[in-house]
């Protein structure tokens, strides 16, 4: 993997570009354009692009009256502003309206690093997840999510879109489409699965690397659209091979390992173990050093899926 | 739709007499701050904004959004009175299935502009509408109406900012100053006066009226529509139970219905 790219900066360029082929897209933030890469689409499309200022909880309402009017507003701002912190906004004026309003908060997780645990948001999938009428996707390259933020656009309902403060690698050529409900098998295995979104994609292609030199086959699949989730590329997962490792760089409380627990219970149960913060905050600290502070590096991913396995065959 | 003011008195009073019937009819809801707005809203819907409940989703209409959404009843007897919806539904308010929920939804119920309830919203919610429309390059107002409780939601100052520094002279918001909120008087609770002046150091046209007088109301609207460059605020003194001798400024009126007795008190009043 040579090439990187941090999906904030897709998201922004894909901004941009939709603006050129839809006249109703707008775009509002809330000081924060220049991170968000919002101002991308603003320097191309002043008269679209409403700078907020520091006030979210009106940001995401005016989003909401735009939408009312017709237009198709895309809001952004740290992913710890525009969810956890308007969240009775988003519920009332965007989710219960049930409009057009596409919320990106960047600078999710960990990997938001140095700025602290009052930045790094680690449970806005949960907040997002548990509105009726709400999408949650968090893309896991730049190639995903350009194409998470045309499908947002053609998508009736409100969408929440999760990007992320650091370079990633670029995974997916440019035939790659996200789909609402559509997870992709990235690397085929038989063993175990690590399914995994966002950032902890590659850290779970790696580790399946590690898994390998151990002759363990592990079965990679990402699932960029968390709400509405395929399950069926889940079940699957869990009949094929021996459980699946969750990969979420947020709290395995209401995110992407709850959200294949409550699958997989429902409707085949099968083996899990989460990855992901574990009812702590965050702190400030190199990411890299963070994700291996928390369990949430590449080793930790690759000890799940060993224990998973073990765990498996001392029941057998 | 342009009505006069006499007609107005008798359109106003027949909507206080639907607002209690149909919160009576449900057990809960809430009259007090209906009857304070009504003389504002069917204004507006009677004589001021231009909309047809034949084509509810043309884009150049005037849109209306409720940030008290409590008051709902009045906006449901005003949308019926019009023909949004048959009269009959309004018996059906806040019952199981109904399409009139105990606080506006927009997908449930023809002619409300936005899910409302949670306080301190709607202003925002207008402020996007009228930003959207002006974008679009049409003539079309939006209209706010907002409790003065509610006006010590920090949101409602964070979107008074914004629509003056977006300049939105298509924009109206109107305060029902009836200074009485569920915990007691509005100035006890916690102060919002002096109101006025703080629309105005916002940078808003403020128009200080009495929210029972439709010529001083009509008249407000008009200069409203004439202030192109930034935003007009009503601030209208208001009674809250206005309308109704033994509910007028009577906090508890605020969320509690009238007896069937009360009713019928009520309803002789109203004739």
């Amino acid at each position: 993997m040579s090439e990187e790219i941090a999906t904030r900066q897709a998201y922004g360029e894909a901004l941009a570009e939709l603006g050129e082929r839809n006249q109703d897209v707008v775009a509002l933030d809330a000081d924060l354009s220049k991170s968000t890469k919002s101002a991308i689409f603003a320097a191309k499309f002043p008269e679209r692009f409403f700078e907020m200022g520091v006030a979210e909880a009106n940001m995401i309402g005016t989003a909401a009256g735009l939408a009312i009017s017709g237009k198709i507003p895309f809001a952004s701002s740290f992913a710890v502003f525009c969810t956890d912190r308007v969240f009775d906004q988003v519920r009332v004026s965007v989710a219960y309206n049930n409009l057009n309003v596409n919320i990106c908060g960047s600078h999710a997780g960990l990997a938001t690093g140095e700025d602290g645990a009052t930045h790094q948001a680690t449970e806005d999938i949960a907040l997002m997840r548990v509105l009726p009428n709400m999408s949650v996707v968090c893309p896991a390259d730049s190639t995903e999510a350009k194409s998470a933020v045309f499908a947002s656009a053609e998508r009736s309902g409100p969408v929440y879109i999760r990007t992320c403060r650091l370079k990633t690698p670029v995974l997916f050529d440019s035939s790659h489409e996200f789909s609402f409900g559509k997870g992709n098998i990235v690397k085929e295995g038989t063993d175990v699965s690590l399914a995994a979104c966002g950032i902890m994609l590659s850290k779970a292609l790696e580790a399946a690397e590690l898994l390998k030199k151990e002759n363990i086959s592990a079965r990679v699949i990402n699932l960029p659209s968390i709400k509405p989730l395929d399950e069926s590329i889940v079940l699957k997962a869990a009949s094929e091979t021996q459980g699946i490792v969750s990969c979420e760089d947020h709290s395995v409380i209401g995110g992407l390992g709850s959200a294949i627990a409550e699958a997989l219970c429902e409707k085949n149960p099968g083996r899990l173990a989460r990855v992901g913060l574990r009812n702590v905050f965050g702190e400030s600290g190199n990411p890299e050093e963070l994700y291996k502070k928390f369990s949430m590096d590449v080793n930790s991913i690759y000890n799940s899926a060993k224990k998973l396995l073990q765990n498996g065959n001392d029941e057998q | 739709m342009s009505k006069s003011v006499s007609e107005l008195v008798d359109l106003s009073r027949s909507v206080r007499r639907e607002i209690l019937k149909m919160t009576t009819a449900a057990g809960s809801g809430h009259p007090g701050g209906s009857l304070s707005s009504a003389d504002l809203v069917t204004s507006l819907y009677f004589s001021e904004m231009n909309h047809s409940p034949d084509d509810p989703d043309d884009p150049e209409r005037d849109k209306f959004v409720l940030s008290k959404g409590h008051a709902c009843p009045l906006l449901y007897a005003v949308l019926a009175e019009l023909g949004y919806f048959p009269k009959e539904e309004l018996s059906s308010l806040r019952k199981t299935g109904s399409m009139l929920q105990g606080h506006p939804d927009k997908s449930k119920t023809p002619g409300v502009e936005s899910s409302t309830g949670s306080l301190g919203q709607g202003l925002s919610v207008a402020c996007g509408i009228a930003l959207g429309d002006r974008l679009s390059g049409r003539e079309s107002r939006t209209y706010c109406l907002l409790g003065c409780g509610e006006s010590q939601e920090g949101q409602v100052w964070e979107a008074a900012m914004s629509a003056a520094h977006y300049k939105l002279g298509n924009l109206c918001a109107i305060v029902d100053n009836n200074n009485l909120q569920i915990d007691g008087k509005t100035c006890e609770v916690m102060n919002i006066e002096p109101v006025a002046d703080k629309w105005r150091a916002f940078g808003w046209n403020v128009l200080e009226i009495d929210g029972h007088n439709f010529d001083e109301i009509l008249k407000a609207f008009e200069q409203a529509r004439g202030c192109k460059g930034e935003p007009t605020v009503l601030v209208a003194k208001t009674v809250k139970g206005k309308g109704v001798s033994f509910m007028e400024n009577v906090c508890d009126y605020h969320g509690k219905v009238l007896t069937g007795e009360e009713l019928e008190r009520a309803l002789e009043e109203l004739k």
